[in-house]
């Protein structure tokens, strides 16, 4: 890593960013205004829609030169305003650009989130990237490649359909015509803006797209490379290390701040109000300060946590009813009823590397570099909290360890940024220690839902009831009110008054809306904009709850009525391509011919269209239950996914195994634990997750083909049908239904007993 | 404190404290960036390093404890341009998501195949326990650790036999 110690406004960014015979005349940013789904509606209003006639983040950046540039060499930089965030996004987007403009995925350079230089595409979060930029990649150099043909054609004097590309970067035309890209490119501007119909390649003719090209990412993270933001070392920089409680909530007191100050190797202490950071020349000196610290009595200073269950902790508090869908309503003779209600307790994201940041603050100019999925927001969530004008600020995302939602990213970025003002001219890189990410990161929330539905006579389903009771998933940061860091400085800043994403996103209402075609549907939303615990999005926000009560119901239904649960599903899924990725999970599995439960051994299936609207997908799964126990060995999940054009069939099947391993452990072991005083899950042994004994026996994931299809987002489907296909697993194998996560093994072993 | 360390095959003279975590001092001292900072605990494994052929969680190995013993990082093994053997299966298997973990689940594999003899799956599954991934790359990091042990021609007849 080089260190940048001027901060790169934009407009040295334009004087010096630029090569000779480049094409790129100037970089195109528009204004933020008001509210599109950018990100799949999560952080603050979406960058300002600016021709709404275009597809994807076209919509709000529809200069063609703020998404592609070719060098005279022939060279291709696309930059993108999403990020990697070890979901295969850099690869996929070179896909798309690589297949659109026609020339190899090598000749490709991504740059991804940069305040400086990219497009603001709000955040990389709600499995919307391909949607967002792969959508306006995708048409941008289709664009580019028209326009490319156009001068072409204009310079040999041919019509513009006699020139076509070559797939290695090269333009050819009647009479063995030929030039490079670099060269038409060179006498071109694209600083124009895009068009909505630029024809676009046949997916027949596809080199690149729909191919499972290697990862760009992965060479690096194999052997050392620098491949993460903790690898950054700049010259000068100081190790930094945050003083809190052990919980968010709490603080330590009496501060021992003149001891450690006066340790060697420290180099300040920075108090900023109740802020406090210890700042040293070496990281351990850094480690060893905070531990003396931390040696101090933890006082609990915010209200004490809600105690008893996720149920007791929700119900308590003021709810606004949201009405999601309200019939309508046909008479009905139910046969069979069943209620039922499902929770899910608060979990951890729980990712592998505690959140890190650098922060550089020199000359008057802010940079931080950040492993947020909001990186304009870190700009924005900096200047308040610094007070420098959000031009003073320059923010550029570099790869952390995987996040799943809102970790400490957001706020170790505000941390960090807040010591880099105190510490003028010094680099200042800062990470969470381990416990801290478990006790300060906002949580993934607590939710309940209550279901009622009725079959009729005719085995099919009469009514259907879904309430849910949730926190706001959406507490990103977009404001100094939203990180921690602004709570503490004086004057601080208010934490913000959560809100809903509306429907259909949604967030604690997400997936609250059956795919299926039901009568008598009504779905409300009980909105808890209080939150006595500190929580905010992750990976799939509401629809892991909400999809696992959904298909735990459809399974109770069908157990009711005597009918096979395959058999329930196909009855009221009218969508041709849920119908197909129901009927291809069941034939991959052979559900027909699956084991019978014999009170150890089980089969399940679940599925869900994510938000309605994004990637479709089903799970199946064989189970044993070890009753002596309680284990829940997962045998084999299989599972068939529909993403549209899928840019890179094997990105989307790693990303389906690994949301199928990650919702088994959330729903089979997982709960944040508390006292009055605190979290009390502060470590790895205290929040245990799945480990290597406890994985699937085996995972298999069928990518459908549909070539040409319009993506649609994959990163967060699996997580309801896995649980949903888990708990239906364990019923079918026990005979007992388990409606609260996690599947524990104590709770499985006290509910199903020992035959 | 100046030490004298021997990391993958050269000798480093380093100065530092002498209860400074081997991680750091690889980390911040060396720039070697294979090990990663996961709890500092021993319970994650993203630490792991070879100290003399055997696996331990540099996070909780003072720096003084390894003079004059063999340090092997994930960078002995290969580099991004040039990757050894056990690192080739993980790129052949794409056996990471955010891959934070993988430098540690390469060098805990390692040490498996380093041990020689007979490897079933359950060996593998068992051997792994130690290192923790959030991401749930676990199937296709089994599948690279066992397409580096057949490769090595360690595979146990049993497994053989298995459809
Ligand atoms: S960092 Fe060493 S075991 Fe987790
Ligand atoms: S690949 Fe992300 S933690 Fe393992």
């Amino acid at each position: 890593m080089t260190r940048s110690l001027d901060t790169l406004s934009r407009r040295s960014f334009l004087s010096t960013g630029l090569t000779a015979g480049a094409l790129v005349v100037g970089f195109s940013m528009v204004p933020r205004a008001f509210a599109q789904l950018a990100g799949g509606g999560e952080g603050g209003p979406g960058p300002k829609v600016v021709a709404p006639n275009l597809p994807g983040s076209l919509k709000s950046a529809p200069m063609l030169d703020s998404w592609i540039r070719i060098d005279a060499n022939g060279a291709v930089t696309v930059f993108t305003g999403k990020v990697e965030l070890g979901q295969g996004i850099k690869t996929a987007l070179i896909q798309v650009a690589a297949e659109e403009l026609d020339v190899p995925p090598a000749r490709v350079t991504l740059v991804t989130a940069d305040t400086a230089r990219t497009p603001d595409e709000g955040l990389t979060a709600g499995s919307h990237s391909m949607q967002d930029s792969g959508t306006a990649i995708l048409n941008a150099a289709a664009n580019v490649r028209m326009l490319l043909a156009r001068k072409a054609a204009e310079s040999w004097g041919v019509a513009e359909d006699a020139v076509t590309t070559t797939g290695d970067g090269r333009l050819a035309g009647p009479g063995g015509r030929s030039a490079p890209y670099g060269e038409v490119a060179a006498a071109l501007s694209l600083h124009v803006e895009a068009v909505p119909d630029a024809p676009r390649r046949d997916p027949a003719q596809y080199r690149t797209m729909g191919r499972d090209l290697p990862r760009v990412d992965i060479p690096a993270k194999l052997a050392g490379g620098a491949a993460y933001i903790q690898d950054m070392r700049l010259p000068g920089m100081l190790h930094a290390r945050v003083v809190r409680g052990p919980s968010v909530g709490t603080r330590l007191e009496p501060l021992a701040i003149a001891e450690v100050a006066a340790m060697p190797g420290v180099v300040t202490v920075v108090q900023d109000g109740s802020f406090v950071a210890i700042v040293a020349e070496r990281e351990w000196t850094a480690v060893k300060a905070l531990r003396r610290i931390q040696t101090a009595k933890a006082v609990r200073s915010a209200p004490p946590l809600p105690n008893g269950g996720v149920v007791e902790a929700l119900k308590a508090l003021p709810s606004r009813d949201i009405v999601i869908q309200d019939g309508p309503d046909t008479p009905a003779t139910p046969a069979h009823t069943v209620k039922a209600r499902y929770t899910r307790p608060w979990l951890s994201h729980g990712s592998i590397g505690p959140s890190c940041s650098l922060a550089l603050f020199q000359d008057g100019k802010l940079t931080v570099w950040t492993h947020s999925q909001g990186t304009f927001d870190v700009r924005r969530v900096a200047a308040q909290l610094v007070g420098l004008p959000e031009e003073d600020v320059h923010a550029i995302h570099v790869e952390g360890a995987g996040c799943y939602g809102q970790n400490g990213a957001d706020d170790v970025s505000a941390d960090a940024a807040l010591i880099a003002r105190h510490v003028p001219g010094r680099p200042i890189r800062l990470q969470w220690m381990r416990e801290q990410e478990f006790g300060w990161e906002p949580l993934g929330p607590g939710m309940v839902t209550e279901l009622e539905a009725s079959l009729g006579p005719d085995k099919r389903i009469a009514a259907w009831r879904h309430e849910v009771w949730s926190n706001p998933h959406n507490n990103r940061p977009v404001g100094a009110g939203g990180v921690l860091a602004g709570g503490e400085i004086p004057n601080p800043f208010p934490v913000p008054e959560g809100k809903p994403i509306p429907m259909p996103e949604g967030d604690g209402s997400r997936n609250s809306v059956p795919l299926y075609d039901l009568p008598n549907l009504h779905v409300v939303y009980h909105f808890l904009k209080d939150m006595p615990i500190r929580v905010s999005a992750l990976r799939s926000l509401g629809a892991h709850l909400n999809v696992f009560s959904i298909e735990s119901m459809f399974d109770e239904l069908a157990k009711a009525g005597g009918i096979d649960p395959l058999d329930l599903r196909l009855a009221h899924m009218v969508d041709e391509r849920g119908r197909d990725v129901i009927a291809t999970v069941a034939e991959r599995f052979g559900w027909r011919g699956r084991p019978r439960p014999d009170g150890r051994r089980g089969c399940g299936l679940a599925f869900a269209r994510y938000k309605n609207l994004g990637a479709y997908c089903a799970v199946a799964m064989e189970v044993e239950v070890e009753r002596e126990t309680g284990r829940i060995r997962v045998r084999r999940a299989v599972a068939a996914v529909d993403c549209g054009q899928a840019a890179s069939p094997d990105g989307v099947r790693n990303q389906v195994e690994g949301g199928i391993v990650q919702s088994i452990s959330w729903t089979s072991r997982e709960a944040m634990s508390f006292d009055a005083e605190r979290r009390t899950g502060f470590d790895w042994s205290a929040y245990p997750i799945l480990r290597f004994k406890d994985v699937p026996d085996s995972v298999a994931v069928h990518v459908m083909d549909r070539p040409g299809q319009p993506f649609l987002g994959t990163a967060e489907a699996a997580q309801g049908p896995a649980a949903a296909a888990l708990a239906n697993a364990v019923a079918d194998a026990t005979g007992v239904r388990l409606r609260d996560m996690p599947l524990s093994p104590e709770r499985v072993r006290a509910a199903v007993g020992v035959i | 404190m100046t030490m004298t360390l021997t990391i993958n095959g050269a000798e480093h003279r380093v100065d530092a404290e002498p209860d400074t975590p081997l991680l750091y001092v690889l980390r911040d001292d060396l720039g070697l960036n294979g090990a990663k900072y996961g709890c500092g605990l021993g319970q994650c494994g993203a630490c792991t390093v070879h100290v003399d052929g055997r696996p331990v969680f540099s996070c909780l190995t003072p720096v003084a404890a390894v003079q004059g013993r063999r340090v092997t990082t994930v960078e002995g093994l290969g580099s991004p341009g040039n990757l050894g053997p056990l690192q080739q299966a993980f790129e052949q298997e794409q056996a990471a998501q955010c891959g934070y973990c993988i430098a540690g689940m390469i060098m805990r594999a390692q040490a498996l195949l380093d041990r020689g003899g007979p490897i079933s799956d359950a060996d593998i599954r068992n051997h792994m326990q130690t290192n923790l991934c959030r991401c749930g790359t676990h199937m296709r990091i089994l599948r690279a650790v066992r397409r580096a042990v057949d490769a090595t021609g360690a595979r146990t007849s049993s497994l053989e036999a298995k459809p």
